[in-house]
């Protein structure tokens, strides 16, 4: 759980930390564990098996209409399972510092 | 109400939690097998195999496996019953603290047993001792009849809905797990009455939500002191369960613990387990010597019955507490409880005191406490023989003692 609002106090919670509202994941900003690399997309060896969208455990992968098309850095905390699990090698974790066309997609 | 129908049986420990079972007939059962507990799970399974119960009892790898499976199956809805011993309970500790932080009703019997090493299979506290912190409520019972009861209590209590936790109900493994004791079981119909219908008040598979999210320190702390609140729910609900349960089974449980010719006594014994058997036996030989001794038997170890410990045991000269487990480095945790409860309320208590008291560690690894080494320490309560700030140990060989 991580705020959205006004903090709640100990006895506003809910039994067992359960929480009840989908997407949540959405509102914490994993970018910001990312040490040292990140991950970008060469589109030309992209073959849009969307392995990476399973396996990523934040929502960091961007799609539009069901097509992968690069990071959302905001999210992503750079633990590079994404590149493990890519078949054809279009993924590479590549030093933070580096710069990268918008969402790390590279034409 | 009246029991028209009286059960006597001669069970052992374990089969009579197997019959607690069979009358809860839990949704489901994940399983692991660890001496001295495997009777209560191969007795519970031969019952199903016969349709005597509906469980859908899962055979795990391993007994982290079983709680994590209790968990799962609890988060979905289910009554979830599941069993270990010792190292059993050791490796699903992690999982035993989600269970808690997590407020799932989950009941575990737990054969208590000494943890290795040097490995050992035999009675002792040290495995419940281990799994004080990780948020259930802990009961121990002293014999066969006990353990078949709070069993059916137990599941009531995890059910509480000012509660909702997971609840330990420890038996001394072999002493009372395998021992052959008279038990009276409930009636099926009058032990389902006293159990009821469980109504989840949540479940996965009707709802769409994250069950064991990650915190932040933003919010980590506030969910530990809600489970701290849970906790102290416990005492007023374990009370209100016994009451109930007395309408059914005419047994007159009452209050944290069973207070043992206590009425005058002037010296007093805390003790868990099995031991209380014996040392009631030794309480009644010196009464019948005109002495003032009596004896606690304490069942709700978590959470810890301080104000009343505080107010039983105000008022007498001496007291000695028996613990069957150490806590390297400091003393046996009973008697931290007993020593912390004494200080923090007796002032409190109108025209109390604050008792002697000593710490004697017995049994460890299966070792007998006879009935001599617990008239000895009241013998040395009464003389003034003992003090606070060391421990005792009855029943070990120590260089230059008579062998």
């Amino acid at each position: 759980m991580m705020a959205k609002g006004k903090l709640k106090a100990w006895e506003e919670l809910e039994v067992g930390a359960v929480v009840l509202e989908g997407g949540s994941t959405q509102a914490i900003l994993t970018g910001g564990w990312r040490t040292g690399k990140k991950p970008i997309v060469d589109a030309q060896k992209c073959v849009n098996c969307l392995l990476c969208w399973i396996h990523c455990p934040e929502p960091a992968i961007v799609t539009e209409k069901a097509q992968m098309r690069g990071y959302d850095y905001a999210h992503c905390k750079g633990c590079g399972i994404c590149a493990e699990a890519c078949p054809s090698g279009a993924i590479s974790m590549v030093p933070e510092e580096r710069l990268v066309p918008k969402r790390g997609w590279i034409e | 109400m009246t029991v028209a129908m009286k059960q006597k049986q001669l069970l052992t420990g374990a089969e009579a939690v197997a019959q607690a079972w069979r009358q809860i007939d839990p949704d489901v059962v994940p399983v692991y097998p660890i001496t001295p507990q495997t009777p209560i799970i191969t007795t519970f399974s031969e019952m199903v195999a016969e349709g005597l119960a509906s469980t859908e009892i899962i055979n795990v790898e391993s007994e982290h496996s079983a709680m994590s499976a209790a968990v799962g199956a609890a988060s979905a809805g289910a009554r979830v019953a599941t069993a270990t011993s010792s190292q059993g309970l050791a490796l699903m500790l992690e999982i035993c603290y989600i269970a808690a932080s997590l407020r799932l009703p989950i009941l575990m019997n737990v054969g208590a047993r000494a943890l290795s090493g040097p490995i050992n299979i035999h009675c002792d506290h040290s495995d419940a001792y281990m799994a004080r912190d990780a948020g259930w409520v802990q009961i121990f019972t002293e014999n066969a009849q006990e353990a078949y009861d709070y069993t059916l209590m137990a599941q009531r209590l995890a059910e509480h809905d000012r509660v909702r936790l997971p609840v330990m109900v420890m038996l001394d493994g072999f002493t009372t797990t395998h021992s052959a004791d008279v038990a009276e079981i409930l009636p099926d119909d009058l032990a389902r009455q006293f159990i009821g219908e469980y109504e989840p008040p949540f479940s996965l598979l009707t709802q769409v939500a994250t069950i064991g999210p990650f915190d932040m320190p933003d919010y980590y702390f506030e969910h530990r002191r809600a489970q701290q609140h849970a906790l102290e729910q416990v005492r007023e609900a374990f009370e209100q369960i016994q009451r109930m349960f007395k309408e059914k089974s005419e047994r007159p449980y009452e209050g944290p613990f069973e207070a043992y010719q206590m009425d005058d006594a002037r010296t007093a014994l805390v003790v868990m387990g099995s031991a209380a058997g014996t040392a009631k036996a030794v309480v009644d030989m010196l009464r019948r010597e005109g002495r003032r001794v009596g004896l606690i038997k304490l069942w709700l170890f978590r959470p810890f019955p301080r104000a009343a410990i505080a107010r039983v045991l105000g008022y007498v000269d001496s007291v000695a507490v028996f613990d069957r487990g150490l806590s390297y480095g400091s003393f046996g945790p009973l008697y931290l409880e007993v020593t912390s409860a004494l200080y923090s309320r007796v002032w409190g208590v109108e025209n109390s005191r604050r008792p002697k008291l000593a710490n004697i560690i017995y049994g460890l690894g299966g070792r007998d406490l006879r009935p001599d080494q617990i008239r000895k320490a009241f013998d040395d309560l009464e003389a003034g023989r003992l003090r606070a700030d060391q421990l005792y140990y009855a029943g070990l060989r120590e260089e230059g003692d008579q062998r």
